[in-house]
């Protein structure tokens, strides 16, 4: 036993002996103090743990499994081969491109809006305002906002008509909200919202002093964004735009109502395996879940890759 | 800065023009289903229809068991957490933000594979079993917010010695949770609980696979055999959103500041 274990054991135990069931315990010696101690430390957690690994964690696990076996339950790499069959990999392709393009259009719109807020010298109603909105428009999303879209933007939507009436026919210029470009623009409806509340805090976080600290050193304004402002809100940047994504890559609400089933992005191809085994092969079904889970997984983990360098580098 | 302030300006007006032309282009759809005149006729015949009724009062109760669930597992999850296991702190924040990165499309695939009529737990051969499978469902998506929030509010409160406080006054473990600890982050849990309800009622995709009469799907059934009713739902919708966010706003007004409070 290494000198002072004891001194550390009484130590602990007076630091925690009022608020600890083993407060009855203190006669016994350490060792079995300890033993009667551990288990009821993590019976405050089981439930939470229990209800984790049953509803979360297992039913993912299960699927992962699945798709890696073939319907014998022999292992295979057959499904995840198939994924690259036309169907499918266009409907990875199309949700791809629709969560980069409203990630990424979100992100940077979001945040010119939120720099203009708190930077722009705008009266203050607009800031409160903007923020309100955005709060409720971040959460606004699935089938009403398909609704919504319709109404605006569908071959009666109101904006369709009046550009019609001034001569300018959205339909024959190629637009259609039931395409790449309709979907990523109803995405930005919560998209947009959801950047400015994350990033507006970060901003608020840029000091006016840093400012002209930066100027006092000579440096210029872009200097002073490159060096300064950049690094500072990089990381909460970063990790919003992995957020979008995987916010519009699993969401089907919105797409579903919008399109039917005219627009093929995987959540709704795994929509319609899940509901009647259209692929006739449910290993396949998994596959296609498996694929999901890795793409939003792999955004996270170039996440936290790009984050860890990035405070690296700020220190 | 000038310029700076015109730019600011221009931003602002086109986010506000994105932001608002859809929602009055709804409500503008929403009362045309009189021909030649504006009326709310699309809002008495969806608010009339007994299917709206009952759809919507069952994703109501469904809202408020996920609730009650997420309380029940969050609170004393994140409460233990702060005061006993800080170890498993890193742990149990991954476990609540798995939900952002595995969509919901996925857990539900999940559950009817794991729980079906011939696993060891059928929780989908009875309808009350689908339901509260539902129901865990909606509290497995809320369980980011809802974590967020709790340990937002056990935050501004000093854990350590009010429980001491309350075990030298004889309390039990339930009594220090439900009397001493839920009372001092109500507000936490209320905003969590809003945020849960927003997020919840008109959910479509669990709602829709487990083949629960919930409103979401009921929204998708209307879109895709009407006309003016989806807009009028989409105006209620957002409705019951801003109605969610506005009592969480003033909530948080009520929410302790003093996060430090010398003691």
């Amino acid at each position: 036993m290494p000198p002072g274990f004891f001194l550390k054991r009484r130590a602990g135990m007076t630091d925690i002996s009022l608020s600890g069931p083993a407060a009855a315990g203190k006669t016994l010696p350490p060792a079995q103090a300890r033993a009667t101690r551990l288990p009821t430390q993590w019976l405050g957690v089981a439930p939470f743990i229990i209800f984790a690994l049953m509803f979360l964690i297992l039913p993912t696990l299960y699927l992962i499994l699945g798709a890696f076996q073939n319907a014998d339950g022999v292992f295979t790499l057959e499904n995840i081969v198939e994924l690259a069959q036309p169907t499918i990999r266009a409907a990875y392709w199309i949700s791809i491109k629709v969560s980069v393009a409203s990630s990424l259009l979100g992100a940077f719109i979001g945040l010119a809006i939120a720099i203009a807020i708190v930077r722009g010298g705008l009266p203050n109603w607009t800031r409160s305002a903007t923020l309100t909105f955005s709060g409720v428009a971040s959460q606004f999303a699935g089938v009403p906002l398909a609704f919504a879209f319709l109404a605006t933007l569908g071959r009666l939507g109101l904006v369709t008509v009046l550009l019609r009436s001034v001569g300018f026919d959205l339909y024959q210029h190629g637009f259609n909200v039931l395409s790449f470009w309709g979907l990523t623009l109803t995405y930005l409806y919560f998209q947009i919202p959801l950047m400015v509340v994350i990033i507006t805090p970060a901003i608020d976080g840029i000091r006016k002093e840093w400012g002209e600290a930066a100027a006092t050193l000579g440096a210029t304004q872009w200097q002073y964004w490159r060096m300064v402002v950049i690094p500072v809100i990089w990381p909460s940047f970063l990790g919003t735009v992995i957020l979008l994504f995987a916010n519009s890559f699993g969401a089907i609400a919105t797409a579903y109502a919008l399109t039917g089933s005219s627009l093929n992005i995987v959540p709704i191809v795994l929509y319609a395996q899940i509901r009647g085994d259209v692929l006739h092969n449910a290993n396949l079904g998994y596959a296609i879940a498996f694929g999901m889970i890795f793409i939003t997984g792999l955004a996270n983990i170039f996440y936290i890759w790009f984050r860890t360098r990035s405070e690296r580098w700020l220190k | 800065m000038k310029s700076g302030k015109f730019w600011a300006w221009i931003t602002f007006i086109l986010g506000a023009a994105y932001f608002f032309i859809p929602l009055i282009a709804t409500m503008e759809f929403s009362m045309r289903m009189k021909r030649g005149e504006y009326s709310f006729e699309a809002y008495r015949v969806v608010l009339g229809d007994p299917r709206f009724q009952e759809s919507f009062t069952f994703s109501v109760v469904a809202a408020v068991f996920t609730i009650i669930l997420g309380v029940l597992l969050v609170v004393p999850t994140a409460y233990w957490i702060r005061l006993r296991l800080p170890q498993l702190r890193p742990v149990v924040e991954f476990v609540t933000l798995l939900p952002l990165v595995i969509p919901a499309i996925v857990i539900v695939f999940g559950y009817i594979r794991m729980y079906g009529s011939n696993s060891p737990l059928p929780f989908l051969s009875s309808d009350i079993g689908t339901s509260a499978l539902l129901v865990i469902g909606y509290a497995t998506l809320a369980l980011p917010y809802m974590y967020r929030a709790v340990d937002t509010g056990l935050r501004t409160i000093d854990v350590r010695t009010l429980t001491e406080a309350a075990q030298i006054l004889g309390a039990g473990w339930t009594t220090i949770i439900s009397r001493v600890i839920l009372p001092n982050v109500l507000i936490a849990v209320l905003s969590g609980a809003f945020l849960t309800f927003a997020i919840v009622i008109g959910e479509f995709t669990i709602a829709s696979l487990l083949n629960r009469p919930a409103f979401g799907p009921y929204l998708q059934n209307i879109g895709a055999n009407r006309a003016y009713e989806p807009a009028a739902l989409a105006i209620i919708a957002f409705v019951i959103t801003w109605g969610c966010m506005s009592i969480i706003q003033v909530l948080s007004r009520f929410a302790p500041k003093s996060a430090n409070r010398p003691n």
